[in-house]
């Protein structure tokens, strides 16, 4: 399959991808932006986020109202949100409108209004979305996970604190935004029935004349790790393990994937054929591959009724453990099929693909072609899983429980 | 794109999309039963019969079902509605006369005792990861309270007391009432040969028993208007669910129904965005539109706040009140068409959503709809139709559910559903 994914990256920094698909009517246009919430100064944590709302509220010569129309008026579904290193700005449509999308973004990026008189109701927003937490027993016990795990900034949360939310003020969503918006490091990614060379004239004369200096580096210091109990008056328990794994590039990187994917990949999967099929100790158990530039590592979840809590925790250990003791060949066999599957069923979505060539631009600083990805799973065997996990075979784990009762962690 | 049907002598029907560009194939069982075709005794029945038909056939056991799937690479899985109950998947084309053979082999399920126990306990865990997330709980309340005792307020998943006393013998009596084979249609999408498949689909299900599934007290319902508040403690957030009477799924009128919902709670330049969410009142609002055989509801729901909670009941109000008596504008229709047409084509590229849509559109309305003439269907919606829409349904006979810290709230009155001025009738 020719896959054609275009590349530009301008003089100030900023970088153009697009890959056509000839076979769809849509398009949809990502935008990522070095200013997430990594970025939040220490008093004010949760900035970004807000500025992710408030930067809708009006850009160039339209007015938010006005600026929601135009958008609606081309039947453009959007969202903008912060992560961790970035703003992402995401909408999809009819190719037919892409011109029109790229004009309303760039407005959006480089002149919003940021309304005074909106300041009040944004962090009215922002603090609902923080208290909400509160009723998401899961979502809870894994932002607390990610606290403890990950180096700070990197394991904070984008909803930042009801203490952090007080202090931004208009001024300071305007410095953030004049701070860290900037080409370098900003990411377009466009995916869908295009044509690049109007595409990439279009971004240059909108984009152009953009500056700024270079994306700061981050300080980072180490998580607390460490096993900790959050008491909750819940029906289930849920529980929450974390441990490293290598980084997007790294050479081990595919056994990496390749042992999740043993551990979690299917319904025939371990931890869900041993924790529920077998046992029928929960409903929902998976594990999950999460990576930065800098670090990376598995992620666990299980959530269960009370009495049930202790074993599954043991059991979801004990299988993490026991990918050391050996990988069945049946098993690879499987994994490699569901990987390709997913890999050549994305080519279904230009959304998906808009955001795929823009992680592997962030990571890797190129667009891996469809084959070299292909190869890259039909190179994984019991062979290489297996010495990564013995290589990278955990010491310790992050573990965060939720409930009503404490659990025992192990040695 | 090219639309096949069959019909089986024993009842099946079996139909397919062929879209030779697309990069897969998907299939599934579209089986129409759910919760609302359960008796009392048999409450949860539909969701834990779907999870057993994992669990196993004649020729494989449960870990086999799933290493078979997990084999060619299927993305599959299957859910339990109040009318249907859906066993899907979808793979690279070469490995769609796989996944069909899969699926047709647990559409027979052994529904063995000892799998049937811990089955039970995987159901029990589910409803308890429910019960800890108000923001689900409090539309099964809604549901209910809305339905009252019509079946369509029944629970999908049954309460932890009914799984417990359900027997197996109960669920074998189900699923030889419900799923016969006139009462199944097999759905195909994608990038398939419509030959080959249905030579194998009809050789897979030729023993399929015949006969007849009832569907019992199929009736329209205007709700059971009443307010009720659900005190609790532990959680931070008010969740309100607002329902009223819509119509029915195979009314004409269900296309002007979506973008009405659309007008009036879609996530982005809705009415109730603007007045609520914009503002900061709420966390979010929403208006979907939820069409059952022979009724029809919308449901209007919102997270915020808990004092600003009467306020936003208000603002709810006050804004179906301003559509019923102003009417909705031709701009505002028009951009509700091109925010439909632009996801209606999105949706369109992936297979998986193609089989759900061809799928429902034949179970509810027996008919194909190409993604174009769904398209253009939508861009026939003219504001008479709304119009039409506005005047025969009490939109403003709001069933009620409030779910979240509050002690004590009080219900605002609902201005009585105005005459519409100048509604002209067809």
């Amino acid at each position: 399959m020719a896959k054609q994914v275009f590349h530009h990256t301008f003089e100030n920094g900023l970088t153009l991808l697009a890959e056509n698909m000839p076979h769809v009517r849509s398009a949809t246009v990502n935008i990522i932006v070095p200013a997430g919430c990594a970025y939040d100064p220490a008093n004010m944590p949760g900035i970004s986020s807000v500025l992710s709302e408030i930067i809708l509220r009006g850009a160039g010569k339209n007015n938010s109202k006005e600026l929601s129309l135009a958008m609606d008026g081309i039947g453009l579904d959007r969202s903008c949100s912060a992560g961790t290193n970035h703003i992402r700005l995401w909408g999809a449509t009819l190719s037919r409108n892409l011109p029109k999308t790229i004009d309303l973004f760039a407005d959006i990026i480089l002149k919003p209004h940021l309304p005074k008189s909106d300041v009040e109701s944004v962090k009215m927003l922002a603090a609902q979305e923080i208290m909400s937490i509160e009723d998401d027993p899961k979502q809870k016990v894994m932002l607390a996970l990610r606290k403890n795990h990950f180096p700070s900034p990197l394991g904070n949360d984008r909803r930042g604190t009801l203490e952090g939310l007080e202090a931004i003020t208009h001024d300071a969503l305007s410095k953030f935004w004049k701070k860290n918006f900037r080409p370098s490091g900003t990411i377009i990614s466009v995916a869908g029935n295009i044509e690049w060379e109007p595409l990439k004239a279009q971004v240059e004369k909108l984009f152009g004349k953009w500056k700024g200096s270079d994306v700061p580096a981050l300080k980072l210091s180490p998580g607390k790790g460490g096993k900790n109990h959050i008491s909750k008056d819940t029906q289930q328990v849920q529980i929450g393990i974390a441990y490293p794994s290598v980084t997007y590039g790294h050479k081990d990187f595919y056994a990496a994937i390749g042992a999740v994917n043993v551990l979690s990949g299917g319904m025939s999967s371990r931890l869900f054929t041993e924790v529920r099929e077998k046992r029928g100790l929960c409903y929902s158990v998976w594990a999950s591959y999460q990576n930065f530039k800098e670090v990376a590592a598995v992620i666990c979840y299980a959530g269960t009724t009370t009495d049930m809590a202790q074993e599954t925790l043991d059991v979801t250990l004990k299988q993490i453990a026991n990918l050391t003791k050996g990988i069945k060949e049946e098993e690879v066999k499987r994994l490699k099929i569901g990987l390709k599957s997913s890999m050549l069923i994305q080519e279904e979505s230009s959304s998906a693909r808009a955001g795929s060539i823009a992680v592997d631009w962030y990571y890797l600083g190129r667009v891996r072609p469809l084959e070299e990805i292909q190869k890259a799973i039909d190179s994984i065997t019991t062979k290489s899983i297996l010495s990564h996990v013995k290589e990278y075979n955990p010491k310790e784990f992050t573990i965060v429980t939720l409930g009503n009762k404490q659990l025992k962690y192990g040695k | 794109m090219t639309f096949h049907q069959q019909q089986c002598s024993n009842g099946l029907t079996i139909i397919g999309e062929v879209i030779p560009e697309a990069r897969s194939a998907a299939v599934g069982f579209f089986v129409r039963t759910g919760s609302r075709d359960e008796t009392v005794e048999e409450s949860g029945v539909s969701h834990f019969l779907e999870h057993m038909l994992f669990k196993g056939t004649k020729k494989r056991d449960a870990a086999q079902v799933n290493k078979d799937f997990d084999k060619i690479g299927a993305n599959y899985n299957a859910f339990t509605s109040e009318e249907n109950t859906v066993f899907y998947a979808s793979t690279l084309p070469e490995y769609h006369q796989d996944a069909t053979e899969i699926l047709a082999d647990i559409l027979r399920p052994s529904l063995r005792s000892a799998d049937f126990e811990m089955e039970k306990k995987v159901i029990i865990e589910e409803i308890g990861m429910y019960e800890d997330n108000p923001g689900w709980m409090v539309f099964d309340h809604a549901r209910k309270l809305f339905f009252a005792d019509h079946p369509l307020g029944n629970s999908v998943l049954g309460t932890a007391q009914s799984i417990t006393d359900l027997k197996r013998d109960q669920m074998l009596d189900y699923f030889q009432r419900r799923y016969i084979a006139s009462n199944i249609t097999l759905v195909a999408s994608g990038n398939f040969e419509w030959d080959k498949f249905l030579k194998k689909a009809e050789k897979l299900t030729t023993n399929w028993k015949f006969g007849m599934a009832r569907r019992d007290h199929i009736r329209q319902t205007s709700g059971s208007a009443e307010f009720k508040l659900l005190e609790k403690k532990t959680t931070t957030q008010q969740n309100v669910v607002m329902i009223c009477p819509g119509p029915p799924a195979a009314s004409p009128l269900r296309y002007a129904a979506n973008l009405f919902a659309m007008i009036l709670g879609d996530q982005s330049g809705s009415r109730l965005y603007w007045s609520l969410v914009d503002s900061g009142l709420a966390e979010s609002a929403d208006c979907s539109f939820h069409e059952y055989d022979g009724a029809g509801a919308f449901y209007t729901s919102f997270s915020c706040d808990p004092k600003n909670t009467h306020k936003n009941l208000e603002i709810v109000i006050k804004q179906i009140h301003e559509l019923i008596i102003k009417g909705i504008t031709e701009e505002e229709l028009e951009q509700a068409k091109s925010k439909v047409l632009s996801r209606i084509v999105r949706a369109g590229e992936k297979t998986m959503n193609r089989l759900q849509e061809v799928g429902m559109t034949w179970v509810y309305l027996r008919k194909y709809k190409s993604v174009d003439e769904d398209m253009q269907t939508y861009e026939k919606v003219n504001l008479r139709q709304m119009q039409q829409l506005i005047e025969r349904y009490p939109l403003l006979r709001l069933t009620t559910t409030a779910m979240g810290p509050l002690a004590k709230l009080k219900m605002p009155d609902i201005p009585k559903q105005p005459k519409v001025p100048n509604a002209q009738h067809s």
